[in-house]
């Protein structure tokens, strides 16, 4: 057996194969079978936090906004959904660019329970927060060069990341960082629909979180002052 | 009587086709070329002197990618179907399947190499480790590999009686990455998300090392090493121990990757024994390799390819007994994240298989040639910069690590540990440069041995004209 073809074909390569997989793979598919997996969509809803950035974008920088996602519906309701809509389609467009760009290369998101990961971060991670269609392929990451991202929505302004993506020494000097121009059409002021996606998905990161940083809860009926040009 | 003799021994012409092996070796250090230049490019970007920074197509982010990608598909891939295709005939005493459909893998597959280096240039990448090939090109790949298996495996299956071990880690090998490839790419994109995706990305990670990378290694080991040695590997024992240690423990380790992630706790401790078991393997293997070295050692100075792979083997022996110790709990929270783990992987890849390659090359090209290498010292360089160079590299890398990890736990500014890492940073360059500098002396060497050969034809050819 152990020398032969049968042996070797059937038990080494498929059957400790497939014992490995069962153990170690479907064990935490089957354990996890009940977490419903979020759309990008239901991360929106009722997440005033991001939904509070996002807005903050159009404010920041109307005409880039209008460039990138188009004007708004007049009717309040419209715009609403419009938004939430706008949101989520930036999401999914911003983890595309993280990961393309290779952001979690140098920066995890999972906080551990060691090393005074919760002091310099904030809470551990747990597992239904992963529950998403954005954690497909999850982003743990395995090396940090930079700081771990998965608390660091609403930590820095919209303005402070358009810059820093723009050119990272302007704000953190001595960074490695590279550079990502091409996420603007020439300066910081202006980002292009890349630019709000990365800029709207790291606003995301954490932005579930009770702890969230800076910002009080936002309130939905704000939308109205909101004047997209 | 002789008739006989000729039938049971096939000659070499019919069983391997040269220039293919070349083809792979010449594209495997194209590709190796593109990775190092690709290692360049972020490891100016982390010393803060980039030259090229603000380029899209440049960007050191995604020529990370390409660096780690170009290495394991571009590189390790090619070079190991070179030298599948010089060894596995000549094991089995039959050709592969088909030489065309031989032509036709070597065309497809550089072609999922080029494209997914060309994808990953134009921010495609997917976001799984080792596998950032765009998801268009995944079935692809698969279904390459899925020929390639099917190219080797006819031969091997009408092979009659027991098979020599380097037959074993094949076959299983052919099996494995298939298999592994498949899991990896679709799974966690197609399948599940979350911290199930997370388990089964480790599994990916770890199972393209240890059941495709490793396998072939170490079967390439036992076919090349005991030729050269003109003796028998010590122990059938041990490597019947090794192969089926290997096989059972090596697919239980991927979640040593994500240890305290939210992925159940028992599954880490599983994945952390198993890991210290694979240690165990390693060393029976090592043990058999270095008994076979004994009244042989005179090797280690004279035959150029053994002291490529016994290099190798000491790296591995490092290598595993270092991933012994940071797969345990304690070492993990210091060292995770940190360029320990970087320098481990370099160890691995570079000191270990790469090192492989390279001798299983310097072994070959004459053969393939029919002429000696143009220059023995440029050989003698071209292994003194790449194993200086990787050893520097992985020493310097695993020392930052321990500090980074300590320089995040004492809660100072991040910036703190980001200024210590750039003096070690720039040590790392330097044993890149040498490592760069050793491959064009090995491309320089070997294009002066090719139009040494093409000169030694020449007059053949004219007399056979005449």
């Amino acid at each position: 057996m152990f020398e032969k073809k049968s042996g070797v074909l059937l038990i080494a390569g498929l059957l400790f194969f497939a014992i490995a997989f069962l153990s170690n793979g479907l064990v935490p598919i089957l354990m996890y079978k009940n977490l419903k997996e979020k759309t990008a969509e239901e991360l929106v809803q009722g997440n005033g936090n991001l939904r509070y950035q996002f807005e903050d974008l159009a404010r920041r920088y109307p005409e880039s906004f209008k460039t990138a996602f188009g004007t708004p519906p007049e009717e309040t309701a419209a715009r609403e959904a419009w938004l939430n809509q706008k949101c989520a389609d930036a999401l999914r467009r911003g983890r595309n660019v993280y990961v393309g760009e290779g952001c979690w290369h140098c920066h995890s998101q999972f906080i551990r329970p060691v090393s005074n990961e919760d002091r310099r971060w904030g809470p551990v991670s747990k597992s239904e927060e992963y529950q998403n269609e954005l954690q497909r392929p999850v982003l743990f990451g395995t090396r940090r060069v930079g700081p771990d991202l998965c608390r660091e929505g609403g930590r820095r302004s919209n303005d402070w990341h358009a810059v820093h993506f723009f050119k990272p020494t302007m704000l953190s000097e001595g960074s490695p960082m590279p550079e990502y121009p091409w996420l603007f059409d020439g300066s910081p002021d202006k980002p292009n629909e890349r630019g709000f996606a990365l800029i709207a998905y790291v606003q995301w990161l954490g932005s579930w979180q009770e702890s969230y940083p800076y910002y009080k809860d936002y309130q939905a009926s704000n939308v109205k002052d909101v004047k997209l040009k | 009587m002789s008739a006989d003799v000729e039938r049971e021994r096939p000659r070499h012409e019919d069983l391997v086709d040269e220039r293919l092996v070349s083809w792979y070796f010449l594209a495997a250090l194209g590709y190796m070329f593109i990775s190092m230049l690709g290692g360049f490019l972020m490891g100016f970007q982390l010393i803060r002197h980039n030259p090229l920074r603000g380029i899209e197509l440049l960007s050191p982010g995604r020529w990370r990618m390409i660096h780690t990608n170009a290495i394991a598909y571009g590189f390790l891939a090619n070079a190991f179907l070179g030298a599948l295709h010089w060894a596995v005939p000549r094991l089995a005493l039959r050709p592969v399947l088909d030489r065309r459909l031989s032509y036709f893998i070597f065309g497809a597959w550089q072609v999922v190499v080029l494209s997914t280096a060309v994808g990953i240039m134009l921010g495609q990448a997917q976001g799984l480790e080792w596998g950032e090939t765009p998801v268009w090109i995944d079935p692809l790949a698969l279904a390459g590999l899925l020929l390639v298996a099917i190219n080797f495996l006819a031969p091997i299956v009408r092979l009659r009686g027991p098979m020599y071990v380097t037959l074993w880690y094949f076959t299983a090998a052919f099996i494995w990455t298939f298999l592994t490839y498949a899991m990896g790419n679709f799974i966690p994109q197609y399948f599940v998300s979350g911290t199930s995706a997370g388990a089964v990305g480790g599994l990916f990670i770890h199972d393209l090392v240890g059941l495709f990378v490793t396998p072939l290694g170490w079967g390439l080991m036992y076919y090349f090493v005991p030729i050269m040695l003109k003796k028998p590997v010590w122990s059938h024992g041990l490597s019947l121990v090794g192969f089926w240690g290997l096989a059972f423990f090596y697919p239980l380790t991927g979640i040593h990757h994500f240890l305290y992630t939210p992925i159940p706790m028992f599954l880490q401790y599983g994945a952390v024994i198993s890991t210290i078991a694979v240690e165990m393997v390693v060393t029976t293997v090592l043990i058999n390799f270095f008994v076979t070295l004994r009244g042989a050692t005179g090797a280690l100075t004279n035959n150029l390819p053994i002291r490529w792979f016994y290099t190798g083997m000491v790296f591995y022996g490092l290598t595993c007994l270092q991933c012994a110790f940071q797969t345990t709990l304690t070492f993990q929270a210091l060292i995770h994240f940190t360029d320990w783990v970087v320098g481990h992987a370099h160890m691995v890849m570079f000191g270990v298989f790469s090192m492989w390659l390279l001798g299983t090359m310097t072994y070959l090209f004459p053969r393939l040639l029919k002429t000696d290498w143009y220059s023995r010292t440029l050989c003698e360089w071209h292994y003194w910069l790449s194993a200086l160079g990787i050893g520097l590299m992985s020493a310097d890398l695993i020392v930052a690590g321990p500090f980074q990890g300590y320089f995040w736990a004492s809660l100072l500014p991040w910036d703190v540990s980001v200024d210590f890492s750039i003096p070690f940073w720039a040590v790392r360059l330097v044993a890149g440069t040498m490592m760069f500098t050793g491959l064009l002396v090995f491309l320089t060497n070997l294009a002066l041995t090719w139009a040494q050969a093409r000169r030694a034809e020449e007059p053949a050819v004219l007399a056979a004209a005449a």
